[in-house]
């Protein structure tokens, strides 16, 4: 009931050469990293966030466009982009759940709350709902460890999580779905 | 005056003190003082007798890393400051508490810091997925620079600053001092050489310096009461304050600014509340993931840098994980490994290559496929990732729980390869 992340689609980067024109918000705020930081280099990393806030993930073509833009190699700053966990090099769903798996979490039972979700939507680390809501990520400590166990679901911590306050979570988030540039 | 300089303005039930609360707690009182004439070799004093540690894992004295950086008419003009604010510990989660509570706390010691080195540019590198810090401190920033406390010649000094805040993109490696800027600049976080040192030879070459969120977070204290306060604050060897924290299997897990020196059990039985009903205490690591288990037998050392040391392990970030009689500590140690193998940056061998065979070990316990020659593995893998033997100090710091987890634990060990399985609810 998942959409598997084929692990080949990292290859796609070198075979694609349409770059997408960033459009004018991107631009906007990428000019204004440019302020912050001495080179283009730094700036780089600023872009493939930038891009993603606004279309949700770094697509191939996006980030030919930023390398275009900022005039840096694509071969670069591609390997920048999968340097870092939280830049998406494949499209992820509308709320990103980063799950904290780290060892607080775990002594709080965060293995059984995994499959829990596993077991209710379908997914497990790396997956993406078929409707497109939800994609699990295991990510490192948080630093809420003393309200363990805990994960983030789009820009909000949600702590002490039990079977039960995740299941009330889904179905909350469902009815509201998050705006989005691309969706 | 207060004995409680890291947290007296924090509040959880309320919002953080905006400019003119936090200046009427004596807020930014450091730069007043500055104002009224200390020059950076003044402050690098004070600073340097007050005897503060660095409170990012290591415990390196702050006022002699700053007395690295060059200084004086022949040195480069551009210098920077760099707030690591990237806690990504497991089991830390002292330095969102800080500046999620208080950031000016935080932009009044980066001016300490900044004005001690005569550095124009501070980037504070923080941790993506802290939103509500991201928030606070943004807040924060900008009330700074309306009141002039940012910026251009700043209170009359000549002094400038400007602080940009930069949110990461992830990995635990960019919490490495040298890996972070090169994350700052844009590049794949592999840890740099040393030396040159970042004081000398830092962000974009210039001399940089890299604190703690915690550590900055000591010096408008200093700076506003003093020394002789500063020292008093403390009931042990080393001085001042710190954040303390308790997660795992108690009654009362959280965070507390206590003075160094205060008694393991104090904190674990007393503000934490000790263990919940039915559990008995089995382990606890005393600072974070990387640092060595320390037993019951403990409890009535006092949380001191060097007291720790000699128990074996180390202050670290002083947020301790407990093991309670009823987790298993194979899985505990095991959760670990997945943790250090997953971060590793890649790029020395017996990190990179090393973790994960241990790791696989660890899964192996669990299914119940271990033999004694994977156990004899994981021994010859506490040296093999030692320190000494690896590019930075990731792999050295997973030896930690590794070589202490082993040696305690042994027992739980050889009953997961003779019973094939383990015995442990999880
Ligand atoms: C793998 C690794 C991760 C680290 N993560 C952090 C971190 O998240 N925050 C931090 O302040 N220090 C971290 N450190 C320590 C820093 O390299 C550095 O020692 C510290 O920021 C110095 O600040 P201080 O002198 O104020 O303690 C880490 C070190 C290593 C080896
Ligand atoms: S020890 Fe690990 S994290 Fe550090 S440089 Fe080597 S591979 Fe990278
Ligand atoms: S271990 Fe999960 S928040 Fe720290």
């Amino acid at each position: 009931m998942s959409v598997q992340m084929s692990s080949d689609s990292s290859m796609i980067a070198s075979t694609s050469t349409r770059a997408r024109k960033l459009n004018a918000a991107e631009i906007a705020e990428i000019e204004h990293e440019m302020t912050l930081y001495p080179d283009k280099q730094a700036v780089g990393l600023e872009a493939l966030k930038i891009v993603q806030k606004h279309q949700g993930w770094v697509s191939d073509e996006s980030l030919l466009g930023i390398a275009k833009y900022l005039d840096l190699p694509a071969s670069d700053l591609e390997g920048v982009a999968t340097f870092f966990n939280l830049v998406y090099r494949q499209p992820v769903g509308r709320n990103v759940i980063l799950f904290c798996n780290s060892v607080t979490c775990w002594i709080m039972g965060c293995d059984d709350l995994r499959r829990h979700i596993t077991h209710s939507l379908g997914i497990d680390f790396g997956q993406t709902t078929e409707d497109g809501e939800f994609t699990l990520i295991p990510v490192p400590c948080l630093g809420d460890c003393d309200k363990a166990p805990v994960m983030m679901v789009g820009e909000k911590m949600q702590r002490k999580l039990t079977r039960d306050s995740i299941d009330e979570l889904v179905v909350e988030v469902r009815i509201q779905p998050k705006a989005r540039d691309d969706v | 005056m207060t004995d409680r300089p890291l947290t007296r303005n924090i509040d959880l039930n309320r919002g953080p003190l905006d400019i003119a609360g936090y200046e009427a707690a004596d807020g930014y009182q450091s730069m007043h003082a500055i104002a009224k004439g200390l020059s950076p070799d003044d402050v690098l004093n004070i600073v340097k007798t007050s005897g503060l540690k660095g409170r990012g894992g290591a415990g390196f004295p702050t006022g002699l890393k700053w007395s690295f950086v060059p200084r004086g008419d022949g040195s480069p003009k551009q210098k920077y400051l760099v707030v690591n604010a990237d806690e990504m510990e497991p089991g830390t989660f002292k330095d969102r508490l800080l500046m999620e509570g208080d950031p000016h706390l935080l932009i009044d010691g980066m001016l300490v810091a900044a004005y001690t080195i005569q550095a124009n540019m501070a980037y504070i590198f923080l941790r993506g997925e802290y939103i509500d810090a991201e928030n606070a401190l943004k807040k924060a920033v900008k009330e700074a620079y309306e009141r002039g406390y940012l910026g251009k010649n700043i209170l009359g000094t000549g002094f400038d600053l400007d602080i940009v805040l930069h949110t990461s993109a992830g990995r635990y490696i960019c919490g490495e001092e040298t890996a972070l800027l090169n994350a700052l600049e844009g590049r794949r976080a592999n840890p740099r050489a040393k030396p040159p040192f970042p004081q000398v030879s830092g962000l974009w070459g210039k001399p940089t310096i890299v604190n703690n969120v915690e550590t900055l977070c000591n010096l408008p204290g200093i700076l506003a009461y003093g020394v002789d306060w500063y020292q008093g604050l403390s009931r042990g060897v080393d001085h001042g304050t710190k954040m303390f924290g308790v997660s795992g299997k108690v009654k009362n897990p959280g965070c507390w600014e206590l003075p160094l020196g205060t008694p393991v059990r104090e904190l674990l039985e007393g503000h934490a509340g000790g263990m919940r009903d039915g559990l008995e205490l089995r382990a606890f690591l005393p600072g974070g993931g990387s640092t060595d288990f320390m037993l019951p037998q403990h409890l009535d050392l006092n949380l001191d840098y060097d007291e720790i040391g000699k128990a074996g392990s180390r202050l670290a970030t002083g947020t301790m994980i407990v093991l309670d009689d009823q987790t298993c500590p194979v899985g505990m140690v095991g959760n670990l490994m997945t943790f250090f193998a997953h971060e590793s940056c890649g790029f020395c061998t017996p990190c990179r290559d090393g973790l994960p065979w241990v790791d696989e070990i660890f899964r192996g316990f669990e299914a119940g496929t271990g033999n004694q020659k994977d156990l004899q593995i994981l021994h010859d893998h506490i040296e093999y990732l030692g320190p000494g033997r690896t590019f930075c100090a990731l792999a050295p710091g997973a030896t930690a729980p590794l070589g202490s987890g082993l040696k305690y634990f042994a027992e739980d060990f050889e009953k997961h390869i003779t019973e094939q399985r383990c015995s442990y609810k999880h």
